[in-house]
């Protein structure tokens, strides 16, 4: 149970690693990576996963 | 690295003028000019390029681009995208860490005397990033306290940082504001992210309203400068920007800076897509003149990236790679500058005013376009201007209305027949063209389109020249200063 960053997608500008209240998101490179140990898909914190409503481009933070 | 933004000389020109001074009132307000503002906010200003279109002749900003992440979505925008050619806002080639960003402004400072600010402008939202950007401007302040902080931001995070823009000492906040009326604004915004959720529609545009115009009036309480930048969106919020300018001013914006949308195809953005068009020259003047009081009307809509005077950039001369071993800032070479400036720009005032005295019998107003570098000076040969600043002569005296690209974006490849199109279009409707040099066929070409281009006028002021140009007109053979 967790979410990925599509890696041609993502922009690098860091949205979704300030939202994530697992801290799971960090950068690698010029894009941004998802723990999957880490994440919870913010389920019991949040109504949504925070990755996926703060990331600018759509399909991006998906279901892993 | 290559020479400075503009010698000291070439603006120091020894021009000697007779007469003392006068009481024309010529200067009708266009941005911030001394003549329309109170002493105490004219020394806030008067070297902010982007909040006085009398300091974007002398004084260069360079814009960090430490702030990629945003907070909501504009159609217009498109993060996806970067161009190192490109000039628009929310494009950069290169990000930045606060510690970096700092470093960069040490070697810009210590290269180019005529900057004066730092300002965080994206590529993202600045408040979005928060922490990054104060971060920033606590290591540049360290550094080079003589410095102006700058920030813009679309204004959802305002409200939560305001007393902390205020106790850094951040004086002047750009917001942009594209509406006041939400259902306008759901045409605009597609959806924002607050308070953790994403909202859609007009609760998204309502929620961004109310942060924009409550963190105005917080701002405008606490003495901090704000600008208010509104993207003409023809068809979309050209009625209602008129209200902005009322809204806006009695919440305390000090400054209103209507700009057009920017809109290709080719930059992915939802109004690319969808065949939104941005507005022509003329649309946006009329919008401006319409929507009310202390309009900018000398952005040039910069990268958020962007290094030195507002009409050029060197952001690629200062990429990280270049940096090298910076030499240290020099402050005694500022101090020269700013000498220089103060006593051009009074030479400047008095040569308009001079000339304002001189004006003939009515005339119907004409526009004068000027090939300039900087320094209020006519010193740029036609052949290698990619703007020109349009002025417009009347009985009441000279005034800037704007400026006009010649340029095109990202078009690559395009023969000279078409860099002279495009010219000429930036040149619709002017009657003289005033520039340092121009060659014998541009200037028959133009003259076949009914433009009197000259370079008699070369490295003269700017307002002075475009009046005694216009008196010539009207009493041939006579350049007439000093009735």
């Amino acid at each position: 149970m967790a979410l990925q960053i599509v890696a041609n997608n993502c922009t690098g500008c860091g949205a979704c690693e300030f939202e994530c209240p697992n801290r799971a998101i960090t950068a690698r490179a010029a894009v941004f990576v998802i723990n999957p140990g880490k994440c919870t898909e913010c389920k019991g914190i949040y109504p949504a996963p925070q990755c996926a409503a703060a990331c600018p481009i759509p399909k991006t933070c998906v279901k892993a | 690295m290559s020479q400075k933004i503009v010698a000291l000389s070439s603006i120091a020109r020894n021009v000697v003028r007779e007469g003392g001074s006068c009481n024309a009132s010529g200067g009708f307000a266009c941005g911030a000019s001394p003549d329309d503002i109170p002493k105490g906010l004219w020394r806030k200003v008067q070297d902010h390029p982007c909040y006085s279109e009398d300091a974007h002749h002398y004084f260069a900003r360079m814009h960090v681009a430490v702030a990629p992440a945003c907070n909501i979505q504009c159609h217009y925008c498109n993060r996806k995208f970067d161009c190192a050619s490109e000039s628009r806002p929310g494009v950069v080639s290169e990000k930045l860490t606060p510690e970096q960003a700092a470093r960069k402004v040490m070697a810009v400072a210590a290269d180019v005397p005529q900057l004066s600010v730092v300002g965080i402008a994206g590529p993202g939202d600045a408040l979005a990033n928060a922490d990054k950007t104060f971060r920033t401007f606590e290591l540049v302040k360290q550094a080079l306290p003589h410095l102006k902080l700058c920030l813009s931001t679309n204004g959802l995070a305002l409200p939560d940082h305001v007393e902390r823009i205020a106790d850094m000492g951040i004086d002047h906040v750009t917001i942009t504001i594209n509406m006041v009326d939400p259902e306008i604004g759901a045409k605009i915004y597609p959806w924002i992210f607050f308070r953790h959720r994403r909202w859609k529609g007009v609760d998204a545009t309502r929620i961004l309203h109310e942060r924009q115009m409550e963190g105005l009036e917080a701002l405008a309480t606490r003495g901090v400068l704000v600008k208010v930048n509104s993207v003409l969106i023809p068809g979309v919020n050209d009625e209602n920007l008129a209200e902005v300018n009322a809204t806006v001013r009695a919440k305390g914006a000090f400054l209103h800076n209507i700009m057009p949308l920017i809109s290709d195809p080719a930059h992915g953005t939802h109004y690319g897509a969808t065949g939104q068009r941005g507005p022509t020259a003329s649309e946006l003047r009329t919008v401006q003149d319409r929507a009310g009081s202390r309009q900018m009307r000398h952005c040039r809509q910069c990268r958020a990236d962007a290094v030195g005077l507002l009409g050029e950039d060197r952001g690629a001369e200062f990429t990280l790679d270049k940096l090298g071993e910076a030499k240290p800032y020099d402050p005694h070479q500022r101090e020269t500058y700013l000498a220089v400036v103060e006593r051009e720009r009074a030479d400047r005032q008095r040569a308009k005013e001079m000339a304002q005295m001189s004006l003939p019998v009515p005339n119907p107003p004409v526009l004068v376009a000027v090939a300039t570098k900087s320094g209020g000076r006519i010193n740029q040969h036609f052949g290698h201007a990619t703007e020109f600043q349009i002025y417009e002569v009347a009985l009441r005296g000279v005034r800037f209305v704007g400026h006009r690209r010649a340029d095109r974006f990202c078009a690559g490849g395009q023969g000279d027949e078409d860099a002279f199109a495009a010219t000429l279009r930036a040149l619709d409707g002017v009657s003289a063209l005033l520039c340092a040099k121009i060659g014998q066929r541009p200037r028959e070409r133009l003259a076949a389109i009914g433009i009197t281009a000259t370079d008699q006028f070369a490295f003269e002021y700017i307002e002075a020249s475009a009046i005694a140009w216009y008196a010539s007109q009207s009493r041939p053979g006579s350049a007439a200063v000093g009735a």
